[in-house]
């Protein structure tokens, strides 16, 4: 039970961003959700990357005994790095949306249907 | 020197389109004409390297290229104990088939679009995105490494989302690319999921190495659902395609027509994720019939949708969807009778190849069609069917292009959309004559669609107003052109298409083995 | 809109040193944690500081989009250029040829406890300066545009 409370936090955190995402209406909350939900995917990777007992895989002063494959940090970071250009490039959606609509609520962001 | 180019070739069409990318702002700020010729040599270039690579990987199998290895075809190091730990980029016939889509594409997209974004603003960083877009598109068919395939789809959702939103057209633009950027991150992020659950349970992202430890327990159907869902959103099938007509519409129309192509690479993910990661391990029935639903599900709703749509690029968005359907349908029968071999051979692999070729012919007539539809903008400035009309009297060859996309897409003889539809309809009737029926109806509603719009665009009388449109401009007329004559040629000679290309790639998305022979070695 | 001269100055001070640990982690991505990525992004916090508390205008002449421009793409083009360097020397792409070469970052690893040697790990430094330059110019660019855009909505 213990070890699988990550998992859960994990499964929590992706519900809870992906219900922002589809009920809020503001535009810079609906962004929060995805951010939320982009949190849980990494905590789900680096927990994948936990093992009992393991220790950095640095080279230099390690003594010996079981080292943890850095390949899940690896892939944290690299998420993370995508997750904030991401979050710029739709922030700066938000910025132009803002200036040419005066408004980020979802509701009123409907002119391609018209 | 050839040797040199071949076996770096993998690296050389990821690096190429980065370069160019990077390098263009600081060329922009000698001339624009400097930029494009710059851009045009990049991607010259670019195509060169994909058709030697395809001409290589056609003729002597499967390559493979290890990133920051010491030499580029050792996969699995001495010292790891069997396991390729580096980025491998492996490049089958499908993966080499699809990098010469991309290129090819690309490079007559970029023909059009030099003469066509002349007047737009801030063109260093459209060249930048576009070339990133091209390096996406590579990476994402050539990579065999699953978290490789993320990072390229994410850089793909992001100079594609950059590129939807350019023309910023009073926030509409902005508006579509915010929806379709939205839904492509939570689509990665989904995706990321399910390649941290394989991670989890094989320790391993190399496709090869999942493949061969494939067990098929409740998680990968899990990931397996999860990825499906995810891909599906990103090459535009129904139930998840209200993006798709807000970002083709909206899109500068050089855009839109990468667009085309970067969802056949999304499709080229999902067939690399079915077929090659779990092949026979999943119920082949079970989920080749979601496929087949998906299919016809895009088909039907895909064209009942564009018939009343009075913008064109929206009106030819939806039969992007539509025809998604058609490749969709092809390659889910050849996977629903996957590891039935009497079945397989009588029609499994036909209907593969059907799909296949109908992604190649689809990229090459949608983008055509998508760059005349721009080349009327372009001399008129509106997308609106109900205010054109006359438009044949001045824009001859704009027409002759139209004419060609929309047969080509409609499945008339001798365009390349018959040989295709005609291979989807046979080996469906193998499978299921309803299907086949189904295809064809939407095959007839296509042509009247595009009938009406042929119509309304081209023929009547000059309308007032539009007396001195002249013809698209020459390099417009000349990207064009590349991709008619290929729809010609391929709609003359299918059976060599066929024999040549798509029945390679077929058999090689279909060979599991082979694929991770090729990387793990002969095991 | 400019904040108080109390934190105007406050922000001012911070800058340089702002500047001077980003480009530590930088430099230090292959000893110790962090790397270009970091770096570059506590740089640009230091931009953003400043940003803040000083208004739009103020700060254009300071910190350039042109420079920061430029200094994305070099960045960019070095990192490229130094995985494409390998293909010349005929290895695999990215591969690290300057690692052990006893050239420049040329010397091997040392044994046992150690505090960490600068000069090691061949084209992972000169990575990690590349992303950080362009993590750096990058960054702060966002931030001026999507500041910018901002205050021309408060003028109006």
């Amino acid at each position: 039970m213990f070890w699988n409370l990550p998992f859960i936090a994990v499964v929590a955190l992706s519900l809870i961003g992906l219900a922002t995402v589809v009920t809020k209406k503001n535009l810079i909350k609906i962004f929060l959700g995805i951010n939320i939900f982009e949190a849980a995917v990494n905590l789900f990777l680096i927990s994948l990357g936990y093992r009992d007992g393991g220790i950095a895989p640095i080279f230099t002063s390690a003594p010996s005994t079981e080292m943890v494959m850095a390949t899940p940090q690896a892939l944290t970071l690299t998420s993370i790095v995508i997750g904030v250009a991401t979050s710029a490039l739709l922030l700066s959606f938000a910025v132009i949306i803002w200036k040419k609509y005066g408004t980020i609520d979802t509701d009123q962001i409907r002119r391609l249907r018209e | 020197m050839n040797g040199f180019l071949v076996t770096h070739a993998p690296a050389l069409l990821i690096m190429l389109p980065l370069i160019g990318a990077f390098a263009a702002p600081f060329i922009g700020k000698v001339s624009p004409k400097v930029r494009s010729a710059w851009v045009i040599l990049i991607m010259t270039l670019t195509t060169l390297t994909a058709l030697l690579l395809a001409s290589d990987v056609f003729m002597y199998g499967t390559r493979i290229y290890v990133f920051g290895a010491a030499a580029p075809d050792l996969a699995v190091p001495l010292d790891s104990g069997g396991i390729p730990i580096r980025i491998i980029f492996t490049v089958d016939a499908m993966s080499a088939l699809m990098q010469v889509i991309g290129a090819v594409c690309g490079f007559a997209v970029l023909l059009y679009s030099l003469s066509a974004d002349r007047i737009h603003s801030g063109l260093e960083s459209f060249y930048t995105l576009f070339l990133l877009m091209i390096a996406g598109i590579m990476g994402m068919v050539s990579t065999g490494d699953l978290f490789n395939f993320f990072v390229f789809l994410e850089i793909l959702s992001i100079a594609s989302a950059g590129l939807i939103a350019y023309r910023i057209d009073g926030g509409l633009a902005v508006e579509a690319a915010l929806k379709y950027f939205v839904l492509s991150t939570i689509g990665a992020m989904v995706i990321l999921i399910a390649i941290g659950i394989y991670y989890g349970e094989y320790n391993a992202l190399n496709i090869a190495l999942i493949a061969s430890r494939m067990q098929f327990t409740l998680l990968d159907q899990i990931a397996l659902v999860l990825i499906i869902t995810a891909l599906a959103m990103k090459c535009g099938s129904v139930p998840m395609h209200f993006w798709t007509p807000d970002a083709y519409s909206m899109a500068p129309s050089s855009v839109t027509a990468m667009l085309v192509v970067a969802s056949q690479a999304s499709l080229y993910g999902l067939f690399r994720v079915v077929f090659t990661l779990y092949n026979v391990t999943l119920n082949a029935m079970t989920v080749g019939w979601i496929i087949i639903i998906l299919g016809v599900l895009s088909m039907v709703v895909g064209v009942t949708m564009a018939i009343p749509q009075k913008n064109v690029k929206r009106l030819m968005a939806y039969h992007a969807i539509s025809q998604t359907g058609y490749m969709l349908l092809g390659v889910g029968v050849g996977l629903a009778v996957l590891g039935n071999q009497p079945l397989m051979d009588s029609f499994g692999y036909i209907a593969m190849e059907g799909g296949i070729f109908h992604i190649i012919n689809h990229a090459m007539y949608k983008g055509l069609l998508f760059l005349t539809a721009g080349a009327i903008f372009f001399r008129i400035g509106t997308y609106n069917l109900n205010k054109m009309g006359g438009l044949g009297h001045s824009m001859k060859y704009t027409m002759i292009f139209f004419i060609i996309g929309a047969l080509a897409i409609a499945g008339i003889p001798p365009f390349n959309g018959f040989a295709s539809k005609l291979m989807i309809y046979e080996s469906v009737f193998a499978f299921n004559p309803v299907l086949a029926i189904i295809a064809m109806v939407v095959s007839i509603l296509t042509l009247a669609s595009f009938v009406k719009v042929f119509h309304s665009i081209f023929m009547g009388p000059k309308l007032p107003g539009y007396e001195t449109v002249q013809e698209a401009p020459v390099p417009m007329l000349i990207g064009m052109g590349v991709l008619a004559t290929i729809v010609i040629a391929f709609g003359l000679f299918p059976q060599a298409v066929v024999d040549g290309l798509i029945a390679p790639a077929a058999h090689a998305l279909a060979d599991q083995s082979g694929y991770i022979a090729a990387v793990l070695g002969g095991a | 809109m400019r904040m108080s001269k109390l934190v105007r100055t406050g922000a001012d001070l911070l800058y340089p040193f702002a500047l001077i640990f980003g480009l530590y982690i930088v430099m230090h991505g292959h000893l110790t944690p962090g790397g270009g990525f970091q770096g570059g992004a506590v740089v640009a916090t230091g931009a953003a500081i400043v940003i803040v508390a000083w208004a739009y205008e103020d700060v254009a002449g300071m910190i350039r989009k042109v420079t920061m421009k430029a200094q994305e793409s070099a960045g960019l083009l070095l990192f490229i250029g130094s995985a494409a360097l390998a293909l010349g020397l005929g290895y695999a792409f990215f591969a690290n040829v300057l690692a052990n070469s006893g050239s420049l970052f040329g010397l091997s690893v040392p044994f046992g406890p150690n505090p960490g040697e600068l000069n090691t790990a061949g084209l992972i430094p000169i990575m990690n300066f590349a992303v950080g330059i362009e993590v750096w110019g990058g960054l702060t660019i966002i931030l001026l545009y999507l500041l910018s855009g901002l205050k021309k909505e408060e003028g109006t």
